[in-house]
């Protein structure tokens, strides 16, 4: 840990202490150099991803940038596949997991936050070991399991899975935010005769918003790209999700990189929006969970 | 007091609470909690798709695998190709989480002054976590096509020959963790700037005022402002990265031969991937994988519990 400090120190080398945000100019230069570099890191693989896409199919691998702008890989992917079916179960599956996932996380992270009850250690523990738990230990059983139950290839049954990915960490991120709430709040709830659920649902649940979007937000993001669970429970073109979708794009017997590029960009997009949407919390939400945790 | 009457007592005063936390205990021990247990007596018995318990058409076939006790175990560790794949996997995750940290705190303390293009270089380096993984995964593959990639055009446009990024069994693990790092950077970026930001910035003019270097503010403000974050992201990440499935599931399927594969990624090629499917060996590799990480776990708490961290 202590070696990065080098950053900052090349920024001040001259024997001068300089306060922090004044610099000399190479150390400026240096400082955008880097960031700029790191910016171009981020951003060319998914620009190159939407600059592909519009590109004829043909040309998927030219290096120069459009010649002969195209939508025919959008209209392609769109007509001539099953992509629009897997998009619907895709959004089917991650909105139940979403509105469920931050409902019960909110439920927990607020239970564990405000009241001592007999077997909240044990509660958190489970929490904290269960999102260290290999998918590898898992799948096999659960397949079995969900086999028994009818619910392979159900969207239901990728909803209960995903369910117990993202609630133990959204839990302890809920826990984190309700701890910043000051607890007077719940008092005065229970002055005005509200019992502990009112006083949750309707004061302190809204105040939580910024970390529900949050908790939502790493929901959805954790279920729209879910990948070893989809390809295993979900089988047959027409249940497949968009993770298990693309896969038929490009694998050892195809090579249609063209179709690729257009349908990753529709899926790109849903989560981006929710990025955007969702990043202004981010830092608070992620920091006050972990901070806190 | 009778037993009948703390219980009634007990539900009394924390039935709100218990009913709170229901749904996700519930949920927690159908889904994870039966199939642990599962998994774990699957591990012991030499179950694989040929004696399991199945439906063809009308046929019903009762499951016909024994219980063979530790076999498995013994089998799996006495073979090297589980010590090769910790090996790598071991490479894989603390290379990766070095990598990764080192470059999101260097990131992080960048953006944490005042500079111009602020909130553009924050946008820009969080875009990948705004990418589904398995999106950006894919695109790095087209990026690495070996005739094709771009990567390769411009390695010959500088004349240098084309590297076998996922073809040769040391540049496709150099691959991955390159692929890994530029997707963790986002997370620990965000979490250690949020960091950053929570140490009050009059500690930082209390030492200019008492002339500390920009070397010793760094060691001596910023290293033990962030000890409550770093110690949190950094298991967190070795874990994620330890199972990160779909990196290496989706880029090089484990290949060339099995040089990229990681212990997930070998687990769920054994019970899904290989044929005959071999469930115990999977669930064996399954419980040996769990077991690992609740060690490192269990050492790195007491490590941090050492240094006086309330963790």
């Amino acid at each position: 840990m202590t070696r990065t400090g080098t950053t900052r120190t090349r920024t001040t080398r001259t024997p001068k202490t300089r306060t922090r945000n004044q610099r000399s100019r190479p150390a400026s230069i240096g400082l955008h150099a880097t960031l700029a570099a790191a910016a171009v890191i981020a951003v060319f693989p998914p620009l190159w991803l939407l600059v592909t896409s519009f590109k004829p199919r043909t040309d998927a691998f030219s290096t120069g940038v459009v010649t002969h702008f195209t939508f025919a890989n959008y209209t392609h992917v769109l007509a001539d596949t099953e992509f629009l079916t897997w998009f619907k179960n895709s959004v089917i599956i991650v909105g139940l997991t979403t509105v469920l996932g931050v409902f019960i996380a909110a439920t927990t992270g607020y239970a564990v936050s405000r009241f001592r009850f007999p077997g909240m250690r044990p509660l958190m523990w489970l929490l904290l070991i269960t999102q260290m738990f290999p998918v590898a230990v898992l799948i096999v059983p659960l397949y079995n399991l969900l086999a028994s139950l009818g619910l392979l290839n159900q969207p239901a049954g990728l909803v209960v899975t995903y369910l117990t990915i993202a609630v133990p960490f959204c839990a302890w991120m809920m826990k984190g935010y309700f701890d910043t709430i000051p607890v007077e709040i719940d008092e005065s709830g229970r002055v005005d005769g509200l019992n502990p659920f009112g006083t949750f649902w309707r004061l302190v649940l809204p105040l939580a918003r910024p970390g529900l979007a949050v908790t939502g937000f790493y929901t959805f993001v954790t279920a729209w790209a879910e990948v070893a669970y989809a390809s295993a429970f979900m089988t047959g073109e027409e249940n497949l999700t968009l993770a298990g979708g693309l896969q038929t794009f490009v694998n050892q017997y195809t090579n249609d990189w063209g179709s690729m590029t257009a349908a990753a960009v529709i899926i790109a997009v849903p989560a981006a929006l929710v990025f955007a949407f969702a990043q202004r919390h981010l830092v608070s939400g992620l920091t006050a969970g972990t901070t806190k945790g | 007091m009778t037993v009948a009457v703390r219980v009634r007592r007990a539900l009394g005063t924390h039935w709100y609470a218990w009913t709170m936390v229901a749904p996700v205990v519930l949920v927690i021990g159908v889904i994870i909690g039966y199939p642990l247990v599962r998994g774990v007596f699957l591990s012991l018995t030499d179950a694989n798709e040929a004696n399991v318990q199945r439906d063809i058409g009308v046929n019903h076939i009762p499951a016909t695998y024994k219980f063979t006790g530790l076999d498995n175990y013994q089998a799996v560790l006495s073979d090297s190709v589980f010590w090769d794949r910790l090996g790598w996997t071991v490479l894989w995750t603390v290379g990766c989480v070095s990598i990764t940290f080192l470059a999101g705190l260097t990131l992080a303390n960048m953006l944490n002054r005042t500079l111009r293009g602020r909130t553009f270089y924050r946008l820009a380096l969080i875009l990948p976590w705004a990418v589904p993984a398995f999106i950006s995964v894919f695109t790095w593959r087209m990026l690495y096509n070996e005739k094709n990639g771009i990567l390769n055009k411009l390695l010959a446009g500088g004349g240098i020959d084309a590297i076998p990024w996922l073809n040769d069994p040391t540049w496709a693990k150099l691959s991955v963790i390159a692929v890994n790092v530029w997707l963790g950077v986002p997370f620990m970026l965000v979490a250690l700037l949020g960091g950053l930001q929570s140490i009050p910035g009059e500690l930082y003019e209390a030492a200019e005022m008492d002339g500390a270097s920009a070397w010793q503010r760094f060691r001596h403000i910023t290293v033990p402002g962030l000890r409550a974050v770093s110690s949190t992201v950094i298991l967190l990440s070795a874990i994620w990265t330890f199972n990160m499935f779909p990196v290496i599931f989706l880029l090089t399927r484990g290949g060339p031969g099995d040089a990229t594969e990681i212990l997930v990624t070998y687990a769920y090629r054994l019970s899904f991937v290989d044929s005959p499917r071999n469930f115990s060996e999977s669930a064996t590799w399954g419980v040996l994988i769990l077991v690992l990480l609740s060690i490192v776990a269990v050492v790195y708490r007491r490590a941090l519990r050492k240094q006086g961290e309330v963790w």
